[in-house]
């Protein structure tokens, strides 16, 4: 079937670029125009033949999924990487990028989703960091302020450029951020995802900014995950996915459906309903409830229940606001508002270790980072949240420890040499195995897993997925928050789409389909 | 082949402890008379009872520096608080008549409060531990100064003088104090979930708090355990000379207990620690310093040498040597394996 959907693709993309061809020609010479740029690292193709041309004055929007190629090309464009072939143009000549300082120089200004400025120097010096004013050879200060607020004016900011950057919200310092871009002579602007911080009326006045360098000549290049964005500030469209161009459309011709599609790589009509089970057999006990649950600046407030023996998937593409939902209801991240309950207890305020004794657990998304404790055992791993939910001094007994941990090793079919060694040097799925059996030995009544499959080869990952339809069976609750929407209609019972931060919608058993989840997200 | 496993298993462990028995080994040999204990009224002496005695306030300090350093972070003022509690011990001994008792409990209770100080400074107020505990580094050698006046307050107390000088059971009273608290401290850590808490704190902080374990109050008793520990030792330290010396006492103290539980594998980024070899750590540094004293070398040559030692030693431990040693010996055994495996399929043959 994927064979038969990229074929379809196939068929558009060649159409589409045909059509741009011609209209290539007739107009004037691009701005910036990459051809075939490639690029590898160790096997992985993350660039591949990837084509593409911008214009004086256009809004180009750049998306894909995670690990679509989006920042490795960027990276490439800004000489961070180096690239193993292709060739890039600036105005009609070729440039060769040996690091973004150099880009820049040559025109090319990069403004990244977490502020690459200083917060502790001034918005002046940060402004003239890269180019400061002199007389004599010495920094002149005074031309460093005059410089320093024409820059700022340059954005439209009026502000106090002596004061520390960190003083300021982060809108004003992406700002800032983008007129040190701006002040070198820049021809391309760059804006990887800075509107991930931004509330609504800070996105507007980025957007009439953006605006303004438009009608004075500037290409920008604008990553995002926000599709409502995308239609209301771009031009046109540039899709990447798995390191290739699938194509370049114009914003007001492109469906959002056919957009998604071409984002995840399947289109909707060939999507047929899979056959299967999505109704739970037994009377609903609520388990968990989320009522009106959100936190400003994170996820929009909303409402959810979970019953006992259900699977509820979270679907939406990347920044959508999956994670956030699973951190508020687990209560890592408190929310500023509403209440979560799990059975009687209600956790909006307690800790933890509290959700945790009376029946929470939850896998995150990262798992080195949030999940596994390197250095520390598989054993150690895997009773630390049982042993947390008991106390520091009612230890669990080591013949217990390893009776728990023997037995799980078994049932999760775990490859490790001997329960002693540090998780750190097990692989992927067997790492993320130790990490559900912690709480499968604390017997949760509710499992929220984020992403569980992710980076991890294909056997465990169909092995994880048995373990989920397990657990529900025996009567867990689960949130499962995956990218993978195969995966999410296989086993859920319902599915809760998120996007841009907001639930904006819940599909219930038999709406449970790639298809339709495609098609929400798209609306 | 299942001793190479025991020996790749526990390679960890036994470089220190090897470390240590060859120090000693090559101390002995240029030194006559190193080994030998004496028995004098009923009293153990010898350089190696010496090595021990001298070595118990850096070993208090240094478990206490090992618990910190567990948690990702590191005590500098231990030799400050040292001259605290001295300062404190002598101070009330001299002018007060507090029985022994409640003497030392003060002085344990200074080490409490600046430990306390230090936890509340790290955990609460997330200031970075290296300058959070510069901090009283720099100020605590003037609150003694301060407790004493800026004179040395010497004292006289059969108490304090058996805890400084005293034998029990043939060994100096202060080596027991130094095992009854290691032994404690193992058994607490390592009985209770404790050790397991700390370790995971200190490796991986956010993991550890998405399993509900709280960080901020486990940070904090780590840094009040060290100046409980670095008070024990500072009365040890004044009883053994029997007068406080504000200035002196514990000085670069918490540079040989750093040092120590680096020695013993640990690595500064927190995560696991080795309470035991922290200890064998102490002896190391404790070992090198005797052995140069009594090997006769001029005084001079002391620092250099000592500083020589332990980078050799260091050096054996790290990965990178390790592995380049382990490269090596592969190399020297393949070579050997190729002439053994052709005598035993000679031998096969030769059976039937």
């Amino acid at each position: 079937m994927s064979h038969l959907v990229k074929e379809n693709v196939q068929v558009k993309e060649t159409l589409i670029v045909e059509e741009r061809g011609k209209e290539a020609q007739s107009a004037v010479r691009p701005l910036l125009e990459i051809k075939n740029l490639s690029k590898s690292f160790t096997g992985v193709q993350a660039l591949n033949d990837v084509s593409l041309q911008i214009q004086q004055g256009e809004i180009r929007a750049l998306l894909g999924e995670n690990g679509a190629g989006k920042s490795t090309l960027i990276k490439v464009l800004t000489g961070v990487y180096p690239r193993d072939g292709g060739e890039i143009l600036l105005d009609g000549s070729l440039i060769n990028a040996s690091d973004s300082g150099h880009a820049q120089r040559l025109g090319i200004s990069t403004v990244y989703q977490e502020v690459n400025l200083i917060p502790t120097m001034s918005v002046m010096e940060n402004l003239t960091l890269q180019h400061q004013e002199k007389t004599f050879g010495l920094i002149s200060w005074k031309k460093a302020e005059i410089r320093a607020r024409e820059l700022l004016a340059q954005v439209g900011l009026e502000i106090d450029p002596l004061r520390q950057l960190d003083t300021y919200s982060i809108a004003i310092q992406q700002l800032v951020a983008i007129a040190r871009a701006l002040s070198t002579q820049a021809k391309m602007l760059i804006l990887d995802e800075p509107t991930a911080s931004l509330d609504s009326d800070e996105i507007k006045q980025l957007f009439d900014l953006m605006e303004r360098l438009k009608s004075e000549g500037l290409g920008i290049i604008f990553v995002t995950h926000f599709l409502d964005q995308v239609y209301s500030i771009t031009d046109s469209i540039t899709v990447l996915r798995n390191g290739e161009c699938i194509g370049t459309f114009k914003t007001a011709e492109l469906t959002r459906s056919d957009l998604v599609s071409h984002m995840v790589g399947k289109s909707l009509e060939d999507l047929a309903p899979t056959a299967h089970d999505h109704s739970i057999k037994r009377e609903r006990t609520e388990l968990l409830q989320l009522n009106n649950v959100g936190k400003q600046r994170y996820l929009q407030p909303l409402n959810l229940s979970i019953a006992a023996g259900e699977i509820v998937g979270v679907a939406g593409l990347l920044g959508s606001g999956r994670t956030e939902l699973c951190e508020l209801a687990y209560g890592s991240v408190k929310p500023d508002q509403g209440d979560v309950t799990l059975g009687k207890h209600s956790l909006a305020k307690s800790s933890l270790r509290r959700a945790i004794q009376v029946g929470m657990g939850y896998c995150p998304e990262d798992r080195k980072q949030d999940g596994i404790v390197a250095e520390l055992s598989v054993r150690e791993n895997m009773i630390l949240a049982l042993q947390a939910s008991k106390g520091w001094w009612s230890p669990i007994s080591m013949a217990e420890q390893q009776k728990l941990v023997e037995e799980m090793i078994k049932r999760l079919a775990i490859k490790t040499p001997d329960m002693d060694k540090p998780i750190g040097e097990l692989s992927g799925g067997n790492q993320q195995k130790v990490i559900l059996a912690r709480w499968l030995i604390t017997h949760p009544k509710l499992l929220i897993l984020d992403e569980p499959t992710r980076g991890i080869d294909i056997g465990a990952h169909h092995e994880i997925i048995q373990i989920i339809k397990e657990l529900c069976e025996q009567g867990m609750g689960l949130l499962v928050a995956s990218s993978e929407l195969e995966e999410l209609v296989m086993f859920a019972h319902r599915v809760v789409v998120m996007k841009d931060h907001h639930k904006i919608s819940e599909l219930d058993g038999d709406e449970v389909s790639e298809q339709a989840i495609l098609r929400t997200i798209a609306s | 082949m299942k001793k190479n496993n025991f020996l790749h298993k526990h390679q960890k462990t036994l470089a220190p402890l090897l470390s240590l028995v060859l120090i000693i080994l090559v101390t002995a040999s240029i030194t006559p008379g190193f080994l030998s204990i004496k028995i004098v009224d009923g009293h153990l002496f010898g350089s190696l009872l010496d090595i021990l005695h001298r070595a118990t306030p850096t070993a208090l300090v240094a478990l206490g520096m090992a618990v910190v350093i567990g948690t990702r972070g590191i005590d500098l003022s231990v030799g400050a608080v040292i001259a605290i509690s001295g300062a404190v011990t002598a101070v009330l001994t001299v002018n007060t008549d507090f029985p022994v008792w409640l003497v030392i409990l003060c002085a344990l209770g200074t080490g409490v409060v600046c430990g306390l100080w230090n936890g509340i400074l790290v955990s609460i107020f997330n200031i970075q531990p290296i300058v959070a505990t510069l901090i009283l580094m720099v100020a605590g050698r003037g609150i003694a100064q301060m407790i004493t006046e800026g004179q040395i307050v010497t004292f006289h107390s059969d108490v304090l003088d058996a805890i400084g000088n005293g034998y029990f059971l043939a060994f100096p009273i202060r080596v027991w104090i130094a095992i009854g608290m290691i032994v404690l401290t193992v058994l607490v850590m390592r009985k209770t979930a404790l050790g397991l808490f700390i370790e995971a704190v200190g490796a991986n902080v956010r993991a550890s708090r998405l399993v509900g374990i709280e960080a901020r109050l486990l940070v904090l008793s780590a840094y009040v355990f060290s100046g409980f520990c670095a008070a024990m030792s500072g009365i040890i330290l004044a009883a053994d000379i029997r007068g406080a010396d504000a200035n002196n006492a514990g000085l670069w103290l918490e540079l040989d207990a750093i040092l120590a539980v680096v020695l013993a594998g640990a690595s500064l980024a927190g995560g696991r620690i080795y309470l035991l070899l922290t200890i064998v750590g102490v002896l190391i540094i404790q070992t090198l310093t005797t052995a140069i004293l009594t090997s006769g070398l001029p005084a001079q040559y002391n620092l250099v040498v000592k500083a020589t030692i332990i980078l050799a030693v260091l050096l054996i431990q790290s990965p990178k040597t390790r592995q380049w040693l382990s490269g090596f010996f592969s190399k020297n055994k393949n070579a050997g394996k190729s002439s053994t495996g052709k005598a035993s399929t000679d031998k096969r043959s030769a059976k039937p």
